[in-house]
């Protein structure tokens, strides 16, 4: 590892928290890469003697009402959300990274246009408008997570947007200009890697929240449907039989509590690390 | 500060209508119509009777021209009749729904603001304690719960387990009967829990808000001068400090509108609370599009008007706006 890298790993490691919450999603990544050699069951297989059973040395979360393994379609579960997190934060950072550049670099009109979309699309209460697009779509997996991508990106847009402004008027930047270097070349190579710190931070974040949208879209039924397990859509049914079966509400739910908070953790320790000012 | 009013009123209209286009080309652009949903049950619709009820509609006719007609309907306050059986006026429909949703959510946020000022201020003062820690830790947990898990655990706990709280609707069977006092204590235990868990949900955000922009104002020159000065600590941080640190906040009452009606859908539907959201997840279940419209708009309109209240009591607050160019 080279200077600034190996400093940042070393503030990062520093902070006990942080790394838990990197190893908790290490952790999470291999078991749903390797969920089908880790459990015996398979996540579908319907078994009607074995219905709504309390945890057991066999089934560790108990059984939903169906008979299927509930620990099996937690691990199954994550596969979702892991993905979910992952592409939809992709879609935000790369939707809003290229519209904050924009509106920065160019200013004058491009810049009012641009935030005035973002104002437009901060104003609406964007549960609401993912809940009218999804149902409005064929159930998928992949429409959710663009939908989650579309909707938050606005952030990141002022992040970036900021951060060039006060990049444009360095020295560096008018040495290059000076130099002859093309709009193009002087946003991607001198401007954008410099903005990318903020916009690493609030993806992080960005991830936590994209896995608990998703999860509630699936309990409302409009994520994931069933039978591909999902964390939302096991609280769903651990919701219809709360009073018998309370096991099926509890471990799905732990486990989106622990993701989410990994990755808050891991969020607020890269931010931490790359600001020499805020020491904990 | 007169001019920096007009000037944001004017910008009303832009967004308005920026409101309005999105709303309208996120409704259009998903594929499938209501009619299908209407005709597609009963195999006995005929292809005429379909093309009526488009025609009804007003489906049949170019996008920019159904955007036309429904936006020169808004400027009279029309939202167009629901597409639901009973065919109401989709203003009549929210109208009654909408004060429900408003009242829970002024009151989540007085309690959200009025808990989380103080514990964002107490961890700033006391950084680095033992009580800093444990308001980290309730923070963190916050911000990771689903608040739709939390509120199934609640109904669970309090509801069938112990008993103590109902878990659905507003009012019992027969309430109507029960006297004033007794009717208002109903009211009050059947939202209990959706209030505490919306106001949970959201102390997380706010509360670690407040603790950073408090620290930052503590490490400012003029607070160590104060200090120098030989001021007292209390004074320090509650005359000096306090006042700066709550300006930024002002601007985050805003922000925490739409999130919070955004979160109703999720409270009304599980609690079974008749609010808007209910009404609006009932209504993009049954594809109803002016209602599905209406409540977009309306959602995002309610938002923009408490965006730029945000801003005007920031601009009354702060001198450098105030009295600055604005």
């Amino acid at each position: 590892m080279n200077g600034p890298l190996r400093e940042f790993w070393e503030r990062f490691s520093a902070n006990r928290f942080a790394l838990a919450g990197l190893w908790v999603i290490a952790l999470l990544f291999l078991l749903s890469f390797a969920a089908s050699f880790i459990t015996p069951y398979d996540p579908d297989a319907i078994d009607a003697w074995h219905v709504l059973l309390p945890p057991s040395a066999e089934h560790w979360f108990g059984t939903d009402e169906l008979g299927r393994d509930v620990l099996t379609r937690v691990i199954f579960g994550a596969r979702v959300s892991l993905k979910v997190g992952f592409v939809a934060v992709g879609i935000a950072v790369a939707v809003g990274t290229v519209v904050g550049l924009f509106a920065g670099f160019y200013g004058g009109w491009v810049d009012s246009v641009l935030m005035r979309i973002v104002d437009i699309m901060l104003c609406f209460p964007t549960f609401f408008l993912i809940l009218a697009v999804i149902a409005m779509l064929e159930p998928s997996i992949w429409y959710i997570m663009v939908i989650i991508g579309l909707t938050g990106w606005m952030g990141v847009a002022r992040l970036v947007r900021a951060e060039v402004l006060s990049l444009k008027s360095r020295d560096f930047i008018s040495a290059a200009r000076v130099l002859g270097a093309s709009d193009r070349r002087i946003i991607f190579r001198h401007i954008l890697p410099n903005a990318l710190s903020p916009v690493l931070v609030s993806a992080t974040l960005g991830v936590a929240g994209a896995i608990l949208t998703e999860s509630a879209l699936s309990f409302l039924g409009i994520g994931v449907q069933p039978p591909t397990p999902s964390w939302g859509n096991i609280l769903t049914s651990g919701k219809d039989y709360i009073e018998f079966a309370w096991w099926l509400s509890l471990f799905p739910g732990v486990a989106i509590l622990v993701t989410v908070l990994s990755y808050n953790l891991v969020g607020e320790g890269i931010r931490d690390a790359l600001d020499p000012r805020r020491q904990r | 500060m007169a001019n920096y009013l007009i000037k944001r009123l004017l910008m009303l209209f832009p967004l308005l209508l920026g409101i309005t286009l999105i709303t309208f080309t996120v409704i259009h652009l998903a594929p499938g119509e209501p009619v299908e949903m209407q005709t597609a049950m009963s195999p006995k619709v005929s292809a005429q009777a379909r093309a009526r009820l488009r025609e009804f509609y007003g489906l049949d006719k170019p996008l920019h021209v159904q955007y036309g007609m429904w936006l020169s309907n808004l400027a009279h306050l029309d939202f167009g009749r629901s597409f639901a059986p009973d065919n109401r006026p989709v203003l009549d429909k929210i109208k009654e729904r909408i004060p429900i949703t408003i009242s829970l959510n002024v009151i989540a946020l007085i309690l959200e603001f009025g808990l989380a000022l103080p514990i964002g201020i107490l961890a700033a003062v006391h950084r680095d304690t033992l009580l800093d820690r444990a308001i980290s830790v309730f923070v963190f947990a916050g911000f990771a719960v689903p608040t739709f898990w939390l509120a199934l655990l609640c109904m669970y706990f309090f509801g069938v387990k112990l008993n103590w709280l109902p878990i659905s609707g507003i009012h019992s069977l027969g309430s109507d009967a029960l006297p004033t006092l007794a009717r208002f204590w109903d009211l009050a235990k059947h939202l209990l829990l959706p209030i505490s868990i919306a106001t949970f949900g959201s102390l997380a955000g706010l509360s670690r808000y407040m603790r950073s922009t408090m620290l930052e104002v503590l490490s400012q020159d003029y607070i160590t001068t104060a200090r120098a000065k030989g001021v007292r600590e209390r004074v320090v941080i509650y005359r000096h400090a306090l006042k700066n640190a709550l300006l930024p906040v002002i601007t985050l009452l805003g922000f925490s509108l739409p999130a919070l009606i955004g979160g109703s859908v999720i409270f009304e539907t599980i609690f079974s609370i008749p609010g808007m959201g209910q009404l609006f997840y009932q209504g993009v279940m049954a594809r109803d599009y002016p209602l599905v419209m209406g409540i977009l708009v309306i959602g995002a309109g309610l938002t923009l008007v408490g965006n730029l209240l945000a801003d005007l009591c920031y601009a009354v607050a702060d001198p450098r706006i105030r009295h600055g160019r604005g």
